[in-house]
């Protein structure tokens, strides 16, 4: 329960820590120690090795993910364009084949801007949140957001800067996103005016997308152009109050992405492509508390761990199901 | 002044703190950097206000809008209500309109709300009402109100009729003329008038009794007249739009200006 708290805490910025011997399991300290019997040490890293000289890169997720985000904006487009009546309205509010959906950040902010509860709003918010609890809240950032797959490829440009020196990744303290999360609702609240859709990339992108092109894409440009040189998925990591939202709404999600500890070879391919890498710090020698481990509120079920590592150590489950089948 | 001896000490003290690591100097200047982020996203957020606070604009909001500052924290900027509106008369704003980004409204001299959808599906369409769904009729609307700004350039007060198109041939706005077809609008550009005194702002107004001519002698061979509106005016912007006058004789006053003197 306390290991639970803690990976919570991590999504509103607790630093990473290994878990206290209490907090482990009988199975998984008994494997630990098998891990570093020296036989095993050798044919590790003889593993690693063989790895090495033949990768196997999957892309498998990454364009599932792509598709997903392509294909649900373009339906909003494709629904105005065309006049389908599909999806209409943007991201922030939308009614799908008719049914209300609202984003749950944008509606907190709205109700605590107009002081008022609105039912449309209630029903909508309530509809997404239930959806997005099912399939791990922080879905909606990797397999909807169009921002996130704007930032995905100003990421492999700012890893391929890097790489030769051009860039530089300056991280920040994570808990700059909570405080964030909170000095927008109380300013929302006091304002009267819905201050954090000023500045909000999903909302201005998602619109532009549908409505046309606006001057305000021109701070979604320079968000990007941060992330590129400066800092590795600044938005996604450090400041977007709607990821918390929707972190806070899958914090105990069915869909999870499941560790396997007794696959692992604790080479780290999985923290290295991750967006929210503290999520995946379990996968330290040492780190984790239990032979099978689920990732935590933070992650985005996005895939990209699962493609990237060679032993299948990670994958995707829905919790409850999987002993079921 | 007894605490001067102190101070030496303290200057002895100094060089004997230890220095910090690398790691604590790279620790601390990611807390500062984080702080910075922090201050530099919420004030560019706060510089939305501005305008809003300011009030640099003064924008025509589709029917059933609350008062202007009630509209904007109310609105969730989805678009919903630009989706269903037959003319496509709704818009939305851009950034410098700061805390009204993305929020909707309608340059009646570009394209009128000409009450084309019968039963103000804006409002309906609006998932927070923002725009308020107590008005089910037109003539509940209150958008604004027209006002003969431009004397002078009013063709019937000048006495002269209209021959030919209202807007030009290149004029992409939409109206429905009921005698033409009562369901759909056609191009204003493809409806050519030809009129003894020019009558628009009165002939295509959507709402009954909110503008009328008064002729403006009591000679009865004087043909001028003036256009004269009444209280049942919605702010529709459908005499704004079809006024022949460049820039158009009669505007209309957005909601939001009433507020302001009020």
């Amino acid at each position: 329960m306390n290991w639970f708290l803690h990976k919570l805490a991590m999504m509103f910025g607790a630093e990473p820590r290994r878990p206290e011997p209490a907090e482990t399991t009988d199975a998984s300290r008994e494997m630990m120690k098998f891990k570093k019997l020296p036989d095993q040490v050798t044919l590790r890293k003889q593993r690693i090795a063989e790895e090495h000289e033949f990768p196997v890169v999957s892309r498998k997720w990454k364009y599932r993910r792509w598709a997903s985000i392509i294909i649900i904006n373009l339906l909003f487009v494709v629904s105005y364009w065309f006049d389908v009546q599909l999806v209409e309205g943007a991201l922030t509010a939308s009614r799908f084949v008719g049914f209300h959906m609202a984003d749950p950040n944008s509606a907190l902010q709205v109700m605590l801007a107009f002081k008022e509860v609105m039912i449309n709003l209630v029903i909508g918010t309530v509809t997404v949140v239930l959806l997005w609890w099912i399939v791990g809240g922080r879905a909606f950032c990797s397999w909807v957001c169009p921002y996130h797959l704007l930032a995905e490829w100003a990421e492999m440009l700012h890893v391929k800067l890097a790489a030769i020196g051009y860039a530089r990744d300056n991280p920040f303290h994570r808990g700059l996103r909570t405080i964030l999360w909170l000095v927008f609702l109380a300013l929302a609240f006091l304002t009267g005016y819905t201050v954090f859709e000023y500045v909000n990339p999903v909302g201005i992108v998602s619109r532009a997308l549908i409505y046309g092109p606006t001057v305000a894409l021109l701070w979604v440009i320079a968000l990007l152009g941060i992330e590129v040189f400066y800092s590795r998925r600044f938005w996604c990591r450090y400041v977007c109050p709607i990821g918390l939202t929707y972190g806070i709404t899958g914090a105990v999600a069915p869909v999870q992405v499941k560790y396997d500890l007794s696959k692992c070879l604790h080479e780290g391919e999985c923290r290295k492509v991750c967006l929210v890498p503290h999520v995946l710090e379990i996968t330290k020698m040492g780190y984790a508390s239990d032979t099978f481990e689920f990732i935590g509120a933070d992650c985005t079920r996005c895939g990209m761990c699962i493609d990237a590592c060679p032993q299948n150590a990670l994958d995707f489950t829905v919790r409850g199901l999987d002993k079921v089948l | 002044m007894t605490e001067l001896p102190e101070k030496p000490d303290e200057a002895v003290a100094k060089p004997a703190k230890p220095r910090l690591t690398r790691r604590e100097l790279e620790r601390r200047r990611m807390l500062l950097r984080s702080l910075g982020a922090g201050v530099a996203v919420v004030g560019l957020s706060l510089v939305g206000w501005y305008p809003v606070a300011r009030q640099l604009f003064d924008r025509l909001r589709p029917p059933g809008a609350l008062s202007e500052r009630e509209f904007l924290s109310a609105c969730i900027k989805c678009g919903q209500c630009v989706q269903v509106c037959p003319v496509e008369a709704i818009r939305l704003a851009d950034g410098e309109e700061g805390f009204g980004l993305g929020a909707p409204y309608i340059d009646g001299r570009a394209q009128a709300c000409d009450f084309s959808c019968d039963a103000v599906q804006c409002v309906l369409a609006c998932p927070t009402g923002a725009l308020t769904h107590e008005i089910a009729r037109k003539e509940e609307v209150r958008m604004g109100v027209a006002r003969l700004a431009r004397p002078d350039a009013c063709l019937a007060m000048k006495g002269q009729g209209l021959k030919g198109l209202a807007r030009g041939d290149l004029f992409k706005g939409l109206h429905r003329y009921p005698d033409i077809d009562r369901w759909n609008p056609i191009r204003v550009a493809d409806h050519p008038y030809d009129l003894e005194l020019c009558d628009l702002c009165v002939r295509e107004c959507p709402i009954k009794g909110a503008i009328s001519l008064k002729p403006m002698s009591e000679d009865p061979a004087d043909k001028r007249r003036m256009p004269v509106v009444a209280d049942a005016c919605v702010g529709c912007g459908a005499c704004e739009m079809m006024c022949p006058a460049e820039p158009a004789a009669i505007v209309v006053d957005a909601k939001v200006l009433k507020e302001r003197q009020a």
